[in-house]
């Protein structure tokens, strides 16, 4: 499915978060959604998800304007995960992937078999059917991450917008997901810290810097120096690595704080001050 | 019309199994195949009669207390006396019991154990739904403040004779409860209906209808008055007629049936607001329409028996602990175990001290407390 914005913008008591973005997403396209902490990347995507109104500008899946769509409409087209959410749920992971086929129940009736094998074929896919029955609250951060993601897979939905989805990752699992997600074969837009792991999967990358999209193209032409130096505020190296794709190494932070170096002599007097067996510390 | 993208492309492709009766276009036939369609996602899961058995158990549990508690008494009228009674109300050939024994079984237990089961239920329910309204596992449906505002108006009625003829104690509760409900929507009109502004702003109506309360009774209620007035703060079922059964037996039911039909979207809400609407779940009218139904339950139940404490927060937290925390099987069973619940506690209040009779609410919170902790206990959260 093709997701498409005209001059979205979005504020929240007063303050612009998102201004005057306007992008392309074609059909079965992996993008990258990158920008500093407060940048706009989750008030984007919510409001490509239709979770947010934005105050100007429009939102179109496959060339349809969604501002007047229900809910429930928006749900069977596209799936939203976001970090961390419900950590106080004691539902069956089971159950919580099933709150995927909402979109397509009515309130009569409970689970049906193409619910009950869609749930369990999400499960099998990001590699929970193990811990089907186990509750929520034993779940570790990154088992949440991935039943997020089956929960979103069960929506078996034709765009999938994600919301820093490899958080409380090992490397391993952040690798399985970012395959996954670009085997779906669908529209992903996926919001990243990681530059190396965006570079490497998605086909196209999105800069977005105090709310507006600053580059939008294929990973090399995004990632360069002087951008990660100045929406990012790094001193980075870029080097072209074995699969053809930007690698990025980080030589420290621009500007402002001092050398890590003159930080640690700084403080090491006082660390040992406080460390004198007098006061008990161990 | 919306260019529907189905026609561009299927959508996320699962490997599902290949007899199952799907629309074409929303899988890969290919990727078919990996899991059976019918089985059990999780391993041991009751299947669907078993399911089904076990409710009817637990709905036959409620029957039986209702006809036990009917039973006892003061005065001990025999199971032949019941069915004599019930026999001949209902128009059968049987032998007529004495007038005293059918007007204390059909006028007064009938209808005081009937509403126990009312109110019962419907405490309860309404409690689990606003622990998941307002993802606080302490809420229970006195939050809102309704009956604070039950209380001040039922107070206003029967000390200061404010239109005590044309409401009565009942009238003059539900319309205090209605109204702090009107107050408590008046000041969250304009928010999105998040769980901590719905319990703050509940705290803060109750608070005040409670000082409220507090004022009327200390500036003009002499002792007999304060100590009618107490009776009815704690929450007895002993004012319980035909009349308040009928309003009730009408209005609970179909809450009940209201609140149940949400039960998919109260699951979503412990997701938190993006999460659950990005399932399609209009988040703030179900929001909504879920206050006023669990306001209107508690405004009738409170009307009539006043605020009976613990039922609303202790039976969804036990019976969670026994089936679940899934709504769709959570409410149902949280009805049955809080109408059982409420007729046994009644029942213990009618003969522990008696001829004396205890409120409900007391024995409510006596047996509650004990039960509360062992379920906390069993659940190793304390």
């Amino acid at each position: 499915m093709r997701i498409t914005a005209e001059g979205l913008s979005w504020s929240v008591a007063g303050t612009p978060v998102v201004r005057g973005v306007s992008l392309d997403i074609a059909p079965g396209e992996t993008v990258g959604l990158l920008g500093p902490n407060g940048s706009g990347k989750s008030s984007l995507l919510r409001c490509l998800a239709g979770l947010r109104t934005p105050d100007a500008g429009t939102v179109r899946y496959d060339g349809a304007c969604v501002r007047d769509w229900s809910a429930r409409r928006i749900a069977r087209h596209v799936a939203f995960a976001e970090q961390d959410a419900g950590a106080d749920s004691d539902l069956r992971v089971a159950d919580v992937v099933g709150l995927g086929r909402t979109p397509f129940r009515d309130r009569w009736r409970g689970p049906d078999a193409t619910d009950r094998a869609v749930v369990a074929a999400a499960l099998e896919r990001v590699g929970l059917t193990a811990l089907a029955g186990r509750s929520w609250k034993a779940l570790s951060g990154g088992e949440r991450q991935r039943a997020h993601l089956a929960r979103a897979l069960a929506q078996q939905p034709y765009a999938l917008l994600l919301d820093e989805p490899t958080n409380h990752l090992d490397v391993r699992h952040q690798l399985e997901l970012m395959e996954l997600l670009t085997d779906t074969g669908q529209t992903v837009l996926v919001a990243l810290h990681d530059l190396s792991l965006a570079a490497r999967y998605c086909d196209r990358l999105l800069l977005l810097h105090h709310g507006r999209l600053v580059a939008a193209g294929p990973p090399a032409a995004v990632l360069t120096r002087e951008r990660l130096a100045e929406v990012f505020e790094v001193d980075a190296d870029l080097a072209t690595d074995a699969l053809g794709r930007p690698a990025v190494t980080y030589r420290g932070p621009l500007g402002g704080s001092p050398p890590r170096h003159a930080a640690l002599t700084a403080f090491t007097p006082r660390l040992i001050h406080h460390s004198t067996p007098h006061e008990g510390t161990p | 019309m919306a260019a529907d993208p189905a026609a561009h492309r299927a959508p996320v492709d699962l490997p599902l199994p290949a007899d199952l009766p799907l629309p074409v276009d929303l899988l890969l036939p290919a990727a078919r195949g990996h899991v059976a369609a019918g089985e059990p996602v999780v391993a041991g899961e009751r299947s669907a009669p078993a399911r089904a058995a076990l409710f009817l158990l637990a709905a036959a549990v409620l029957a039986g207390s209702l006809a036990a508690a009917v039973r006892i008494g003061t005065a001990d009228v025999g199971w032949a006396g019941l069915a004599r009674v019930l026999g001949a109300r209902l128009g059968l050939d049987v032998t007529p019991p004495p007038p005293l024994v059918d007007s204390l079984v059909w006028d007064l237990r009938l209808p005081r154990v009937l509403m126990a089961a009312l109110v019962g239920a419907s405490l309860a329910v309404c409690g689990a739904v606003l622990q998941a309204v307002t993802r606080n596992a302490l809420a229970d449906p006195y939050l809102l403040g309704v009956s604070s505002g039950a209380s001040a108006g039922a107070v206003t009625v029967v000390v200061l004779g404010v239109g005590a003829s044309a409401l009565g104690v009942t009238g003059g509760a539900l319309a205090g409860a209605l109204l702090a409900f009107g107050l408590l929507l008046l000041l969250l009109r304009r928010t999105g209906l998040d769980s901590t502004r719905i319990v703050l702003t509940g705290v803060v109506v109750g608070q005040l209808f409670t000082a409220l309360t507090s004022l009327v009774l200390m500036a003009s209620a002499d002792a007999d008055t304060t100590r009618a007035v107490t009776h009815w703060l704690l929450g007895s079922m002993a004012p319980a007629r035909w009349d308040t059964v009928a309003a009730c037996a009408v209005v609970t039911p179909l809450g009940l049936l209201v609140a149940w039909l949400c039960s998919n979207a109260l699951d979503g809400l412990a997701f938190g607001t993006d999460t659950a609407a990005s399932l399609g779940i209009g988040v703030r009218r179900t929001r909504l329409l879920l206050l006023v139904v669990t306001a209107v339950l508690t405004a009738v139940a409170v009307a009539t028996v006043g605020a009976i404490g613990f039922v609303g927060l202790i039976v969804p937290h036990g019976v969670r602990f026994l089936v679940g925390p899934s709504h769709r099987v959570l409410l149902p069973y949280a009805a049955l175990a809080g109408a059982v619940f409420l007729v046994w506690t009644d029942a213990v209040a009618r003969v522990a001290f008696a001829p004396r009779e205890i409120p409900v609410g007391v024995i409510t919170a006596l047996l509650g407390v004990p039960l509360f902790l062992l379920v906390l206990r069993r659940r190793g959260e304390l």
